[in-house]
């Protein structure tokens, strides 16, 4: 009960040391996009980091979801709609969901690895001794950049996996569904709303990644132990808390 | 009169840059600094000795102001550290320089760019001028042909003369050196410890070099403290504390295996430990 007790306070303290470090991340974006070439830098990193795991998981998942729901569909016969099954589970769920896992995994990983390494490195310290806010200099421009690469990435995993790598490849030049069917149903079935709800996703997911990213590298013991933990971390808590916010978001965005 | 001030040479022209008062610090609940007087003379290189763990570097962010002690205070041109807001302390660490023991180059930028990033980040000085200035930082420690080098491809003590290029880029009045010599070959060992010394008188600064390599600090400071047990246990200009009386301080600057800092970790005696005594 004393263990459960101190786990649950250690991560109270946690989350509230986060939530203060997100606050003063928030006080330095104006200052980061003063500095519009660091930020552009930092997209192309942690996008271009990203990209060939996002583009080859996209084709995968949108091909195994073509292949098993054909075979369900050709159950009812209704394989001529396996082009809105797979848009729909890609655009409002796997997309935001695999992509912010995989973007976790790859950039979250690199990104709190790069910055516990510059403060164990006290390249943190230096720049404080220089006089530059290193929340400014380094925080804040690759926390902003998580965030807008991660619906651009959603995106791209999304058009992977519904179109001719994916599910319009297995669906309809391996498996025969004819393709004007496939596109006109996803071109019926897709609504405005379905991508809206699928960028708020990925936005969210993009700003927890790194958020948690950048808090943990920022906060990281300056030792090779310390480095490792923080990346861990990342991944591990960045994992699951898209998790919980996906069902939380899917939940809200039901009622509506 | 405080004992402190009595001690300095007095030949230098009004208070010291950099004052300390009562420092006390620690961290949890061990305590590193337990009321500490220094003073720092301007045009002086100050040096600051003692075994390691003794809170040199400590010492050297408490006057950076990164870390706030928890009581006693430190000023700096008369100017209390650790009561500015952020945009005051910025101010302040505009006219100091700082070189950490591993240089805290920033990685992903040039040697060039290294020393450009202060002047970039604080004035508004055009390119052309910029290049000049980093040009003659870089002349000044020997390394203008090294300037396209990243600093993975430097050696240690490159990078710490780079390191030193940086810090004097904006002109500071302060220059704090951590542990400059530590791991050097007697080479470059050598070239730092004239560049401290030239770098000092030429442009008029006030140093500060924190360090245990004895010999070497001595040689160059103009005014040393050693300091051990959170307490200033020598002070004065390096050959009276060469003279010094103070059991601690002569076991470590004559490097002494044994004495008040004992060789043996505290621990219960060899022979209740091998079980060779009756219980």
């Amino acid at each position: 009960m004393n263990a459960i007790g101190a786990i649950l306070g250690d991560f109270l303290a946690t989350l509230g040391r986060a939530t203060l470090f997100l606050l003063q991340l928030l006080l330095a974006v104006p200052r980061a996009l003063l500095r519009p070439r660091l930020l552009l830098r930092q997209i192309y990193m942690v996008g271009q980091l990203s990209l060939i795991i996002i583009v080859i998981s996209g084709a995968f998942i949108g091909m195994v979801l073509a292949l098993e729901g054909y075979r369900t569909l050709s159950n009812f016969g209704a394989t001529s709609s396996l082009g809105i099954l797979v848009a729909l589970s890609v655009i409002r769920e796997l997309g935001p969901v695999v992509t912010a896992l995989l973007f976790a995994g790859r950039a979250g990983s690199a990104l709190a690895a790069e910055i516990g390494l510059m403060r164990a490195t006290d390249q943190l310290s230096g720049m404080e001794m220089m006089a530059v806010d290193p929340l400014a200099y380094v925080a804040a421009p690759r926390f902003l950049a998580g965030f807008i690469a991660m619906p651009l990435l959603a995106s791209i995993f999304s058009v992977m996996a519904i179109g001719a790598a994916g599910g319009y490849f297995v669906g309809v030049i391996w498996l025969g569904v004819d393709p004007g069917a496939y596109w006109s149903q996803i071109h019926q079935g897709v609504e405005v709303l379905d991508i809206r709800q699928s960028l708020i996703k990925s936005l969210v997911f993009g700003a927890t990644v790194s958020w948690i990213a950048v808090f943990q590298g920022y906060h990281s013991a300056p030792t090779s132990e310390g480095v490792s933990r923080a990346t861990t971390s990342t991944v591990v808590m960045s994992s699951l808390a898209i998790l919980a916010l996906d069902f939380v978001l899917t939940a809200f965005m039901f009622s509506q | 009169m405080n004992p402190v001030v009595t001690a300095m040479p007095n030949d230098q022209p009004g208070p010291a840059l950099v004052q300390v008062r009562g420092l006390r610090f620690g961290y949890g609940r061990k305590l590193i600094f337990d009321g500490v007087d220094m003073d720092f003379a301007r045009g002086r290189i100050t040096a600051i000795m003692g075994p390691s763990g003794t809170g040199k570097t400590t010492l050297l962010r408490l006057i950076g102001g990164q870390w706030r002690p928890q009581a006693g205070g430190i000023t700096f041109d008369g100017v209390d550290i650790h009561r500015q807001n952020r945009a005051g302390l910025y101010r302040l660490r505009k006219r100091m320089g700082m070189l950490f023991q591993n240089g805290a180059l920033l990685t992903d930028l040039s040697v060039f760019e290294n020393v450009a990033f202060p002047l970039r980040e604080h004035t508004q000085l055009p390119e052309s001028m910029i290049r000049d200035l980093v040009l003659l930082k870089l002349q000044a420690v020997g390394l203008r042909g090294a300037r396209d080098l990243f600093p993975e491809e430097l050696s240690g003590g490159m990078a710490r003369r780079v390191a030193l290029a940086r810090a004097m880029a904006l002109e500071p009045e302060l220059v704090m050196y951590d542990e400059p010599f530590t791991g050097q070959d007697p080479i470059s060992m050598g070239v730092l410890m004239r560049l401290v010394r030239t770098v000092n008188d030429a442009l008029g600064l006030t140093s500060i070099v924190v360090s245990h390599d004895v010999v070497e600090v001595m040689s160059i400071s103009d005014y040393v403290y050693v300091i051990s047990g959170g307490k200033v246990i020598a002070q004065g200009e390096p050959d009276q504390v060469r003279q010094t009386s103070s059991e601690r301080a002569r076991q470590f600057l004559d490097g002494r295996p044994d004495g008040p800092v004992a060789f043996h970790y505290p621990a219960q005696s060899l022979a209740e430990d091998l079980g060779l005594e009756a219980a």
